[in-house]
């Protein structure tokens, strides 16, 4: 018998009224052994051996959907499976490869690809367009732009950050980059269950943001931008986070003019977990959309809180093999047949996990060619330089 | 059981390396250590035997390279002590040194296994647990995949050959055995965990030995691999191309 769980959360589970709309709504429910509502009634029966060795523990990839529908507000995503984790891991039961491998070259290096901090400029070369380091200019600036660590490494999101960055540009921002000093913000491993982890994390990246000075963070990663407004202290308190998607949103009147090339395409959006359903940020993706001269915009079977996840989020990037192995499927080769079915040309997402997700999820279902997938920011960028490359 | 392990630091791959003006060595500026990945297994071997069989298991390591992250990360995952052999060389020692200090120190510590990796990516040869098992007069297998207690007394180990050929064979204790890999991959253990054993336990620190002078080899140059720039584009078409490459072959001798 594992031991015991006298945490907090034990206590924010009683009021769950055992109605199963949390397993009912679960796009990973029908392969996990025990359901989220069946994980709280064996918690509460004691029965904590059962629950830390359940497949369940590791087939919730944060889609928020139990969240959003639990009649008593319960935290499942936040809170539940975070904790379960947690309980799991300090038990000495291994979380799936993968996943270690992840949280290790996070440990070590700041980052889940194990890479160098040197090369997390690297994207920055192919920019065209000055990006400056905070640390080297050595004035406030108007906005810290946090990075994170896919647009930084990972080669198929580096586009979007260079695109990002001639946005920017063009729109007369000044803004900076923490470079080679910045580290994950941590919000995939808090919700990882590694809170020791993401603990660490939090102390490094809180005090590297208090030694400079700027107006506000903006951020191409939803769940940096999750992370930093809600979990970390003092959220709140300091200059105000967001996703790039409000930023630009706010700025459409100077954005409008500069968008000159036409993408005579019909785009659907595909609202990502973190910013829908945990933050409600549904209409801003869809007003840049239309701001770019030829494109339409056409609306998915399921948009917009009932949007299908990508499969990426929490630790999902890093639990494909281990769910693959349990259900069978991939929740981005779902997706992808929703988007073909709304006939779009065109998948726009503006979360970096989602780019590579969809573009594999095309070629293993099939579907090469039907639809290209791009992030909003490359879209407007294409616009912006006047390239018209977008063609399925 | 008394489980010594011996964890060495080795340069992380993870940033470029870089030689410096010498021409002779690595330019330590931007290096990082971590620990070489087969005394990981090394430890994750000694800490299965614990948990079978209730071994206490000690961590000894040479100060050098970030050496107390990788020991507490060892008391973390459930070593019972952990050394480190202080003071050492920025970038530590030769094999052969380390394997002298290791045997000095060693013979003060009484294990009844000695394990650790079988090879590391400097020192591929493998030299470090073959010396200190002939330093000590201590039997020696290398390239174990799995080590079990023996009923019998001693330890059983199934150790690798090429071809995939794998022998078990009954080692008596005491002895040092050469870890290619443990039968699971190291374990995770929390940060969480790590940073409380930061905070409630300590590494007891060993005085590395006086050896006098060792023999070394002397490096005259090193260097990265240079391409050698003698590729051969063939062009035309198919046929064009195998008659060009079967001259080539022929030319050099190749063709019978």
């Amino acid at each position: 018998m594992l031991s015991a769980l006298p945490r907090p959360w034990q206590r924010e589970f009683n009021p769950c009224i055992q109605c199963g709309i949390c397993g009912g709504s679960c796009p990973l429910g029908h392969a996990m052994d025990s359901t989220p509502r069946r994980i709280i009634h064996l918690a509460r029966e004691g029965l904590l051996d059962e629950v830390l060795r359940s497949t369940t523990l590791w087939l919730c990839v944060s889609c928020y959907t139990c969240s959003a529908r639990c009649p008593s507000g319960l935290k499942i995503t936040d809170l539940l499976f975070p904790a379960l984790r947690d309980a799991a891991m300090t038990a000495g039961l291994q979380p799936p490869a993968e996943v270690k491998k992840a949280l290790d070259s996070t440990y070590r290096y700041g980052n889940p690809f194990g890479e160098g901090p040197r090369k997390r400029l690297e994207w920055t070369k192919g920019a065209g367009v000055p990006v400056p380091v905070i640390s080297q200019l050595r004035r406030p600036v108007e906005v810290l732009w946090i990075v994170e660590c896919y647009p930084a490494y990972h080669p198929r999101n580096q586009r979007q950050a260079q695109a990002m960055a001639r946005l920017l540009t063009a729109l007369g921002v000044d803004f900076a980059i923490l470079g080679p000093e910045e580290r994950c913000v941590g919000d995939c491993e808090r919700l990882a269950g590694e809170q020791g982890l993401f603990d660490s994390l939090v102390e490094y990246t809180t005090s590297l943001l208090n030694r400079y000075e700027y107006g506000e963070i903006v951020t191409g990663d939803p769940h940096a931008m999750n992370s930093l407004r809600r979990i970390y202290p003092g959220a709140g308190r300091r200059p105000p986070v967001r996703h790039y998607v409000e930023f630009l949103a706010d700025r459409l009147d100077a954005l409008r003019p500069v968008l000159r090339g036409r993408i005579p395409a019909r785009v659907t959006y595909h609202d990502n977990c973190t910013l829908g359903r945990a933050w409600g940020i549904y209409d801003q993706p869809r007003a840049l959309l239309r701001a770019i001269p030829g494109l339409t915009l056409v609306e998915m079977p399921f948009a917009r809180e009932s949007a299908l996840c990508c499969g990426g989020g929490g630790a999902g990037m890093w639990l494909d093999t281990m769910i693959w192995q349990t259900a069978h499927e991939r929740l981005s080769d779902r997706r992808i047949a929703h988007a073909l079915a709304a006939g779009a040309d065109i998948l726009a997402v503006s979360c970096p996990f989602e780019t590579s997700r969809f573009e594999d999820a095309l070629k293993s279902t099939g579907n090469e060619g039907r639809l290209v997938v791009r992030d909003i920011l490359e879209l407007l960028d294409e616009s912006l330089t006047a390239r018209s490359e977008v063609q399925a | 059981m008394k489980i010594a392990v011996l964890l060495t630091m080795v340069p992380d791959l993870v940033e470029e390396l870089e030689i410096d003006a010498s021409g002779t060595a690595l330019d330590a500026q931007w290096l990082r250590y971590v620990i070489s990945e087969s005394d990981d297994h090394a430890l994750e071997q000694a800490l299965l035997l614990k948990d079978r069989h209730g071994a206490s298991v000690t961590a000894l390591a040479l100060d050098y390279g970030d050496v107390e992250q990788t020991l507490f990360t060892a008391l973390a995952k459930g070593a019972d002590a952990a050394v480190k052999i202080t003071p050492m060389p920025e970038g530590g020692p030769r094999r052969r040194e380390a394997a002298a200090v290791f045997a000095e120190i060693l013979r003060r510590q009484s294990a009844d296994l000695v394990l650790t990796g079988v090879q590391a990516i400097n020192d591929l040869d493998g030299h470090l647990p073959g010396l200190l098992g002939g330093l000590l007069d201590l039997p020696y297998v290398g390239v174990t995949r799995s080590v079990e207690v023996a009923a019998a007394g001693g330890v059983i180990v199934q150790k690798e050959y090429p071809g995939g050929v794998v022998a078990e064979i009954s080692v008596p204790l005491p002895a040092v055995i050469g870890v290619i890999s443990a039968p699971q991959p190291p374990r995770y253990v929390p940060v969480a965990r790590i940073r409380e054993v930061m905070k409630t336990r300590s590494i007891s620190a060993e005085a590395a030995p006086e050896l006098g002078a060792q023999p070394a080899p002397a490096i005259r140059r090193m260097f990265k691999p240079e391409p050698a720039g003698q590729a051969t584009m063939l062009s035309g078409g198919t046929e064009q191309a195998a008659q060009e490459l079967a001259a080539i072959l022929d030319s050099r001798g190749l063709l019978r």
